[in-house]
């Protein structure tokens, strides 16, 4: 087993490289760089401008650039972001962990409302509580979160008041106050995210569920009059969530998507906002540093969905 | 003595798109201690259909018992619930499925399939259901049983895993085994072998065996008692000696001339029959024999009447028309 991590975090190694080189060629591609500012402000004349490209290696070709940025990760350096003024490491460091909170009660909701919901919903299929649950996992996949995040808003602060719709870092609480607050902030984020993605997860373990309860062994497991929880959970459910691992896995990517529009809605302070601000302010090290970010996560993730699926299924051997 | 299996006036329906589907229409099975009783009958004839219905087995909805009783040493099993039959499953009646390939849980090692069932019936803890696990591996004839225990079943072939298979079914020493064409999905050779297998387990345990199978090789080779089946209902029910030599049933003997003979010299030698036509669709039969569409020897009554079983030698009961003073003068 740490012999098959460690080659796939090996395998990793030239998926990251290429996925860094096609996101550098974009970004180098794209126009504006940290110094466009530079040239339209009257009080920095034209030469020190182009001076300080050149000290900086700006308009050398892409393939020399890259080489460089290369260089300075593999020794830990991730560039300094103009805009902030702080090294990109730093600045990342500060918001992955809010990202990361939010991103991962989110999935953790979803599960819990999806795996239960839908394998009850796969159990009785077509009974009144199947119906309703996947008119509800309609509705739930069909609004965008940034619909869902407003109409949240709009109830839960505006109209009642009850939860504060900016999301903060420096909250002037302490002790139990200061957690009771920050669960308080990150209900809505986390209600929105992890509602959107409950309801796909929801008919995906329903499918998976149907497919395995007409099995043969699972008459099997009922002849055995192991009693239907058991049925359900020892001999079902485990084969059902195999190709659930899957998806939850290949939704990683559109997780950290949605995270991002939903992080703007609320102003949260993650990664994903610090993205769009970095884009906006043509700060470049910081747009490639989190992109890069987004890609390791998504690697990491599928990585875990690997060794899930080996503990899952003894069919499949990890070596 | 009582008889441990009584099977009366048994109908199982599912509701189909096109109507009401009479899987099982009426069928009468007897079953002793001890005793091994075959169900034969072409594909589709409710066999497997009758034997589910047992232990409800069957998929519910759709399935659906209409009518009838099925008593289990005195005691009617349709009315109770999944959750009270679940009791009787694996300990009173073992079961074994026809296809060994897709009848265990790929993900739990066989080991555990096993001993699972002996941890809810006879309560024994982690380790002792092992010990009993490990021991009945060795009983079905399972090589080196204690390394294997922990093997997952696409570590074994077929006929090992039919192997499995029974171990499951009489872990908890059941008075009934039903076994649902235990052979049908493996090679020749094999077959033999589990069928011996079969007999020497019932020797051992003293359980009554209900085998279903469509080989009537297999029947005469395991039976004491047999029950022909069509089309949902029981045609015939002899002891096999009496089936073999004097079948009476249209149908029966039909299906006994489509055994191949090899004890016969060339000269004697026919081509093999088959019995012409399939089994018919059983949403809203015709009325009438349900055999007639198929039978040599029909005649006008056969397509009005429904024959019921009649005795017609001691142990020895049919339903057909034929030879039937009674329904002449009726």
């Amino acid at each position: 087993m740490r012999q098959y991590i460690l080659r796939r975090l090996l395998i990793a190694v030239p998926s990251l490289l290429g996925i860094s080189l096609v996101l550098f060629t974009v970004l180098a591609l794209a126009p504006g760089d940290p110094f466009a500012e530079l040239v339209t402000n009257p009080n920095v004349p034209p030469e020190v401008a182009q001076a300080l490209r050149t000290k900086f290696g700006l308009d050398d070709p892409v393939h020399v650039r890259y080489l460089r940025w290369l260089a300075a990760m593999t020794q830990g350096d991730w560039g300094f972001s103009f805009v902030s003024r702080m090294n990109v490491d730093t600045l990342i460091l500060q918001r992955l962990p809010t990202t990361l909170y939010v991103i991962g009660s989110a999935q953790v909701l979803a599960l819990l409302i999806a795996i239960p919901v839908g394998v009850f919903a796969a159990t009785r299929p077509y009974s009144i509580f199947d119906q309703i649950a996947n008119t509800l996992a309609f509705i739930g996949f069909s609004l965008p979160t940034f619909f869902t995040g407003l109409l949240f808003i709009l109830v839960f602060s505006i109209k009642l008041d009850w939860l504060p719709f900016v999301y903060t870092t420096d909250i002037k609480a302490t002790g139990i106050h200061w957690v009771i607050e920050q669960v308080r902030q990150a209900i809505m984020p986390v209600m929105v995210l992890g509602l959107f993605q409950a309801a796909s997860m929801t008919r995906f373990v329903r499918s998976a569920m149907l497919d395995v309860i007409r099995l043969d062994y699972v008459t099997t497991a009922r002849a055995k009059g192991l009693g239907q929880t058991r049925v359900i959970v020892k001999h079902a459910m485990r084969n059902a969530m195999i190709p659930v691992v899957t998806l939850v896995a290949l939704q990683m990517p559109a997780v950290f998507g949605g995270a991002i529009v939903t992080e703007q809605i609320f102003r949260i302070p993650g990664i994903g906002s610090l993205l769009i601000s970095s884009i906006l302010s043509n700060d470049t090290p910081v747009v490639m540093a989190v992109t890069f970010v987004f890609a390791c996560l998504v690697v990491l993730f599928n990585l875990i969905a690997d060794v899930l699926y080996g503990w899952l299924d003894p069919r499949i051997s990890l070596r | 003595m009582a008889p441990l299996l009584e099977i009366k006036g048994l109908k199982t329906h599912f509701a189909t798109d096109d109507g009401m589907l009479q899987a099982v229409d009426g069928v009468d099975i007897v079953l002793n201690k001890g005793e091994t009783l075959c169900v034969v009958g072409e594909s589709g004839c409710g066999k497997t259909v009758t034997a589910m219905s047992i232990l409800k087995l069957i998929a519910m909805p759709p399935g659906r018992i209409v009518e009838g009783q099925i008593i289990f040493e005195g005691r009617d099993l349709v009315p109770l619930s999944s959750s009270d039959l679940d009791d009787i499953r694996a300990k009173e009646i073992g079961f074994i499925f026809q296809e060994p390939m897709t009848s265990l849980n790929p993900v739990l090692s066989v080991g555990e399939q096993i001993a699972e069932s002996l941890r809810r019936h006879e309560g024994l803890s982690r380790k002792d259901a092992l010990a009993r696990t490990v021991e009945m591996l060795k009983l079905v004839q399972i090589p080196n049983a204690e390394g294997r225990v922990h093997d997952y079943p696409h570590q074994f072939s077929g006929g090992m895993r039919q192997r499995v298979m029974i171990a499951m079914a009489l872990a908890c020493k059941p008075k009934l085994v039903i076994a649902d064409e235990p052979t049908t999905a493996l090679d020749v050779t094999i077959q033999a072998q589990i069928l011996d297998l079969l007999q020497d387990m019932k020797e051992r345990f003293g359980m009554a065996v209900m085998l279903i199978t469509h080989a009537m090789g297999v029947v005469a080779e395991t039976a004491q008692r047999v029950v022909v089946m069509y089309a949902g209902k029981v045609v015939e029910e002899a002891d096999v000696d009496s089936l073999f030599e004097s079948p009476r049933h249209p149908y029966t003997q039909g299906l006994i001339r489509s055994i191949p003979r090899i004890d016969l010299d060339s000269m004697h030698k026919t081509r093999l029959e088959a019995i012409g036509g399939t089994v018919p669709m059983l949403i809203n039969p015709a009325p009438g024999c349900r055999f007639a569409p198929r039978c040599r020897h029909a005649f006008g009554l056969c397509s009005k009447q429904e024959p019921v079983l009649r005795e017609v030698a001691p142990g020895h009961r049919m339903a057909c028309h034929l030879g039937d003073t009674r329904g002449e003068t009726r």
